[in-house]
C-alpha cells in the first residue's frame, strides 16, 4: 500500500496580488481514495487545476511526479494522456448529444476513412455504462438523465480514457442521498479495480466513510495528511484542521447596540428555477437595527438563493413563506418593490450581476434609485454627480473622477461603488453577499469599516460569507445554513469555527 | 489573513487633487477630445468627409440646392436611425423597419389615394399602424423572451407580405398636393426676402439663440453645483462655432427653397430623443439594460416594460418615416423601404453604438447617418456608379466598427 502513484512537491501558484498555493506537497498512494478538504477558497481547486494541466507547467513552481517519473503538462490533454482525468463540479456534458457521443467526445471511435464508427462507439459505450452500473440506452440524449446519472456518465467517460487517477471535484454536491450512496459504492468498486481516486468534498461524513487518507488545505497551504485507515479520525478532527487559525485585530472594533427588529422571514421556502428540488427549505431568521447577522454555509447550501429570493423574488420559483419589515408583513414580489421597502442586496458576483462595467461611476451609483434624482422622469444631472461625488468621498473610492468607467477600477473600489449604489437607495436592511470576495486585505478592512459605520447609523446588515473568521469578526449573530435549511443560530460570543463548521456540514437526518 | 496584522492603507486620494484633475480634464479641449475619442472620432471623420467631398465636387456638395437635397433624401433614414440606436443601446436590433416603412406608407396611400381621405387621416393611420407593429415586436421580445433578431426577421417577411396584400401588389400614386408637402414642402415666403428666405434665417437665428440660452443655463447650474466648467473663452468659442455652422446652414437653405418641413420634423425628433436618452430615467434604464442586463434587473429596472416600449417607439418612428418616404416618393410601392433597416443600423454603428449594447447616442447615430448621406450624395455628384458606392459604404461601416472594437480594447473594457 505504500507505493506512491502521484507526488506533488513544493507547488506554489501565484495570481497577480494573491498567492493561491504556497509550497503544497501531496502524496497519493496507488489504489487509494484520497480526500482533500478545506474551506471555500482554500486552494483545493487550484491544486487540482495544477495537477490536471489547466495551469500548464511553468505557470507554477514545484514538481509533479506521476508513477515515478516527473511529468510536465501543457494542457488538459497531456494529463489525460498519462491517465489523469478530472471531473469538475459543474458537469461538462453536452446536453443535447447522446450518452455515447458525450463519452467519446474528443476521443471518437474512428472507423474507415476517418468516419466515426457509431456501432462500435455505441457498443463500447454500453460496456462502459455497465461498468458504472448505469442501465441506459447509449443513444439517448444526456439531458434526459438526472444529475446523478449524468455524474455516472462523466465517470464512464473517464473510464473510456483508461483512467489511472480519477479526480472528482465535489462529486456529491448536487446529488440526493440515494445517488450519493450509489456513487460512493462505485468509487469503492473502482478502487478495487486499481483506479486511484482524489476526491474533493465538503461532506465530512462521506470522507470518513470512504477515504483512505485525507489532506487538509487551509489558506493555500497544506495543513496535514491524515491516515484514515485506522478509523479513529473523526469529523471533528478534520474540522480542526480546516479552520485552525486565529482571528486577530483584523476586524475593526464596534460597539453592538441592537435596536428593534427590522426584517424577519418565517418558513421561507424556495424551489430551484428549473429543477424539481428545494433550494431553501423552511428558513426563518431575523435581523435587528444596528445589528450584523451572518449567514454561514458551504457552497451550494442556498445562501445566495435565500438572499435573492427575499430580494424581490429575483431567484427561484414557488416561493412561500412570510416576510416582515418593522413587524409588518410585506410582499416584495419585484426588485423594485423590495428596494422601495428598504431592502438592498449587493450580489456576490459584482461583475456579472452588480455593475454596469462599461458605464461610469456616476451612472452605477444612481442606477438603483434614479427616481430620487428625477422630477417627472427628468434627471437632475448635477444632483446626480453630487450624489456620486458624495459616495466617492465617503467610501474613499479611488478614481480620478466619477465619470471614469467602473470596469477600470480595482475590485475593492468596484465593491465600494456597489455599496454607494445601495446606500443611495437609503435601505433599512443591507444584504451583503460575499462583500470581500476577491479584494485585497487593505480594501477588506475599509469595507468592514464601512459596514460598522452603517450599523452605527442604525441599519440592519446581513452578511453572507464563506470566510468563517470574517463572520466571527464582523457579526453579532450567525445563522448556519446547510442544504437549504437553517441548522443553527449562534451568538458570536459563543461560536467557534469548529461549531459553525459542524453545523454547516450537518446533514438532514436520513428518513429511511 | 494569518496572524500578521495587515497594513491598513493610509494613502488617500486627496479630494482637492481629484477635483483639480476633473477641472483640468474638462477645460482642456485636447483632453476633452481624447477622453471622448469614441464620440469625437466620429465628428472629426464627418468634418473630414464633408471637406473631402466638397473638394472633390468643386464645392457643389455644399451648394444651397444640394444641402437641401441631402436633407430631403436621407431624412427617413435618420428618423429610423433614432429608433434603431435606442434599440441597439439596449442590446436589440430591428431588421423589419424597411417593411414597416412600406406597410405604413401603403396604408396611408390606400386611405388617401383610394378612399380620398384627407392627408392627416393618412398620417395618423400610418403612425398608428407603426405603433401597432412595434407593439407586436415588443410583445414577442419583451414578454415571450425571443431574440429581437429573430422576431424582427420574421417581421420583415410578415410586414412585407402584408404590404403587398394591402396594395394588391400594385403601386399607388400620386398623392394629393397637401400630402406631398410633408416631405417636399418648404416653409418660405412667409416673410419675404430678396433672393433669400427671411423666415428661414429667422428660424436659424432662433435655433442659435435657443442653443446659447440652454448651454448657458446648463453652465450656470453646473457652477451652482460647484462643478468644473470649461473656461469662459472656450465656452464662448464653442457657442460661436455652433452658431456659425447653423447660420451657414440656414443661409444656404434660405438661398435655395427655404426651410424644408422635413427638417423641422427631424430637428424636433433629434432634440426630443437626444434629451430623452440622456436626461430621463427611462433613457438611463435603456443604457443600463444594454450595459448589464442582470445588474439592471437587480437594480429594480422593469426590463420587460422598457424593452416593450422601445420597440413601440421604433414602430412609431418607422410610421413617421413611412409617411415621409411615401410623401417624398409620391406614392406607395410594394418594394418601398427595401434595405432601409441596413442603412439605419449602419448609421447607428458608424455613430459609435457598440455591438454588445450599452453604448451609443442619438446624435452619434445622426452623424453616422449623415456620413453615409454625404458619401452617397458626393459620389453621386461625382458620377461614381452604384456598385462602387456600395463597396465604399461597406468598407466605411467595417472600419467604423473596427475602430469601436479597437477603442474598447484600448480602454480595457473587453473581457
Amino acid at each position: 500500500m505504500n507505493d506512491v502513484l502521484l507526488e506533488m512537491r513544493g507547488i506554489t501558484k501565484r495570481f497577480p496580488g494573491v498567492t493561491a498555493l504556497e509550497d503544497v506537497s501531496l502524496e497519493v498512494r496507488r489504489g487509494e481514495i484520497h480526500a482533500i478538504c478545506g474551506e471555500n477558497g482554500a486552494g483545493k481547486s487550484t491544486l487540482m487545476k495544477v495537477l490536471s494541466g489547466v495551469y500548464p507547467t511553468g505557470s507554477y513552481e514545484g514538481e509533479i511526479r506521476f508513477d515515478g517519473s516527473p511529468v510536465h503538462f501543457g494542457g488538459i490533454r497531456d494529463s489525460e494522456s498519462v491517465g489523469i482525468v478530472i471531473i469538475h463540479q459543474e458537469l461538462a456534458l453536452v446536453p443535447y448529444l447522446s450518452i455515447a457521443e458525450n463519452i467519446f467526445l474528443g476521443n471518437e471511435r474512428r472507423g474507415r476513412g476517418g468516419l466515426i464508427d457509431w456501432n462500435r462507439a455505441n457498443a463500447d459505450a454500453r460496456d462502459l455504462l455497465a461498468s458504472v452500473g448505469l442501465n441506459e440506452n447509449p443513444v439517448s440524449p444526456v439531458i434526459q438523465l438526472g444529475v446523478g446519472k449524468q455524474q455516472l456518465v462523466e465517470i464512464a467517460k473517464a473510464l473510456s480514457k483508461e483512467v489511472r487517477l480519477l479526480i472528482l471535484d465535489e462529486p456529491t454536491a448536487a446529488l440526493n442521498d440515494v445517488d450519493s450512496a450509489h456513487l460512493l459504492d462505485l468509487l469503492r468498486r473502482l478502487r478495487d479495480r486499481g483506479i486511484t481516486c482524489i476526491m474533493i468534498s465538503h461532506k465530512l461524513s462521506e470522507i470518513t466513510a470512504i477515504a483512505d487518507s485525507t489532506t487538509v488545505i487551509r489558506d493555500g497551504q497544506k495543513v496535514e495528511t491524515l491516515d484514515m485507515s485506522s478509523g479513529d479520525v473523526t469529523q471533528q478532527r478534520i474540522i480542526r484542521g480546516m479552520v485552525g487559525r486565529d482571528i486577530d485585530s483584523f476586524y475593526p472594533d464596534r460597539v453592538s447596540e441592537p435596536g428593534p427588529e427590522v426584517l424577519r422571514i418565517e418558513d421561507w421556502t424556495v424551489w430551484h428555477p428549473v429543477q424539481p428540488r428545494l433550494v431553501v427549505d423552511g428558513a426563518s431568521l431575523n435581523v435587528r437595527a444596528g445589528e450584523v447577522v451572518g449567514i454561514a454555509g458551504l457552497m451550494g447550501a442556498g445562501r445566495t438563493e435565500l438572499a435573492m429570493s427575499v430580494f424581490g423574488r429575483s431567484y427561484g420559483r414557488n416561493i412561500s413563506g412570510r416576510l416582515y419589515l418593522h413587524g409588518k408583513q410585506v410582499r416584495a414580489r419585484t426588485v423594485a418593490e423590495a428596494i422601495s421597502n428598504g431592502i438592498a442586496y449587493a450580489t456576490e458576483d459584482r461583475k456579472r450581476y452588480g455593475l454596469n462595467l462599461i458605464a461610469d461611476v456616476r451612472a452605477n451609483v444612481s442606477a438603483a434609485a434614479l427616481g430620487k434624482l428625477a422630477r417627472a422622469g427628468w434627471i437632475n444631472g448635477n444632483e446626480e454627480i453630487k450624489v456620486a461625488e458624495q459616495g466617492r468621498r465617503e467610501m474613499n473610492i479611488k478614481t480620478r473622477t466619477v465619470l471614469d468607467t467602473v470596469g477600470t477600477l480595482s475590485g475593492g473600489n468596484q465593491q465600494k461603488v456597489v455599496l454607494s449604489k445601495w446606500l443611495f437607495t437609503d435601505p433599512d436592511v443591507l444584504i451583503l453577499d460575499e462583500p470581500t470576495r476577491g479584494i485585497d486585505v487593505g480594501a477588506k478592512f475599509e469595507i468592514y469599516t464601512i459596514i460598522n459605520r452603517l450599523v452605527a447609523q442604525g441599519k440592519a446588515v446581513i452578511v453572507i460569507s464563506s470566510e468563517l473568521p470574517e463572520l466571527l469578526g464582523m457579526c453579532d449573530r450567525i445563522y448556519t445554513l446547510s442544504a437549504g435549511r437553517i441548522t443553527g443560530e449562534l451568538p458570536v460570543g459563543e461560536a467557534t469555527q469548529e461549531d459553525l463548521m459542524a453545523l454547516m456540514t450537518k446533514e438532514k437526518e436520513l428518513a429511511g | 489573513m494569518t496572524s500578521t496584522k495587515p497594513s491598513v492603507p493610509t494613502e488617500q486620494v486627496s479630494v482637492d487633487s481629484a477635483a483639480a484633475a476633473l477641472h483640468v480634464g474638462t477645460s482642456d479641449p485636447l483632453t476633452l477630445i481624447m477622453r471622448n475619442l469614441r464620440q469625437s472620432g466620429i465628428y472629426i471623420a464627418f468634418v473630414v468627409i464633408v471637406a473631402l467631398f466638397a473638394f472633390l465636387t468643386d464645392g457643389v456638395l455644399l451648394s444651397p440646392g444640394n444641402i437641401t437635397n441631402i436633407v430631403l433624401q436621407y431624412s427617413y433614414i435618420l428618423v429610423l436611425a433614432i429608433g434603431m440606436v435606442i434599440l441597439i443601446i439596449a442590446g436589440h436590433i430591428d431588421l423589419s423597419v424597411g417593411s414597416i416603412v412600406a406597410l405604413t406608407g401603403a396604408v396611408s396611400a390606400v386611405l388617401v389615394i383610394q378612399h380620398g381621405q384627407p392627408w392627416w387621416i393618412g398620417v395618423v393611420a400610418a403612425v398608428a399602424v407603426g405603433i401597432a407593429v412595434g407593439a407586436w415586436h415588443g410583445f414577442w421580445v419583451a414578454y415571450v423572451g425571443m431574440p429581437a433578431f429573430i422576431v424582427t426577421l420574421a417581421g420583415m417577411l410578415l410586414f412585407r407580405g402584408l404590404t403587398m396584400q394591402v396594395l394588391d401588389n400594385v403601386s399607388l400614386s400620386p398623392f394629393p398636393a397637401d400630402y406631398q408637402k410633408v416631405a417636399s414642402g418648404f416653409l418660405n415666403g412667409l416673410m419675404g426676402g430678396q433672393g433669400y428666405d427671411a423666415f428661414t434665417l429667422l428660424i436659424a437665428g432662433f435655433a442659435v439663440a435657443g442653443y446659447a440660452v440652454s448651454v448657458f443655463r446648463t453652465r450656470l447650474a453646473r457652477i451652482r453645483y460647484e462643478q468644473p466648467v470649461e473656461s469662459f473663452p472656450l465656452f464662448v468659442t464653442r457657442v460661436l462655432a455652433v452658431a456659425a455652422v447653423v447660420m451657414y446652414f440656414g443661409w444656404q437653405l434660405a438661398h435655395a427653397r427655404g426651410l424644408p418641413i422635413v427638417l423641422i420634423i427631424l430637428a424636433v425628433l433629434v432634440i426630443a430623443y437626444g434629451l430623452m436618452t440622456k436626461n430621463t430615467v427611462f433613457g438611463r434604464q435603456v443604457y443600463a439594460i444594454g450595459g448589464n442586463l442582470s445588474a439592471a434587473m437587480l437594480s429594480g429596472v422593469k426590463v420587460r416594460k422598457v424593452n416593450f416600449w422601445i420597440f413601440v417607439n421604433m414602430g412609431f418612428l418607422a410610421g413617421i418615416a413611412g409617411v415621409i418616404y411615401s410623401s417624398r416618393s409620391n406614392g406607395a410601392q410594394p418594394a418601398a423601404g427595401n434595405m432601409f433597416e441596413l442603412d439605419a443600423i449602419a448609421a447607428a454603428f458608424i455613430g459609435g453604438a457598440a455591438v454588445a449594447g450599452g453604448v451609443g447616442t442619438v446624435v452619434g447615430a445622426m452623424v453616422g447617418g449623415l456620413i453615409m448621406a454625404v458619401m452617397s450624395n458626393g459620389m453621386q455628384l461625382m458620377g461614381v456608379d452604384q456598385s462602387t458606392q456600395s463597396v465604399v459604404k461597406g468598407l466605411v461601416l467595417l472600419l467604423a466598427v473596427a475602430f469601436d472594437i479597437y477603442n474598447k480594447r484600448r480602454a480595457g473594457a473587453t473581457r
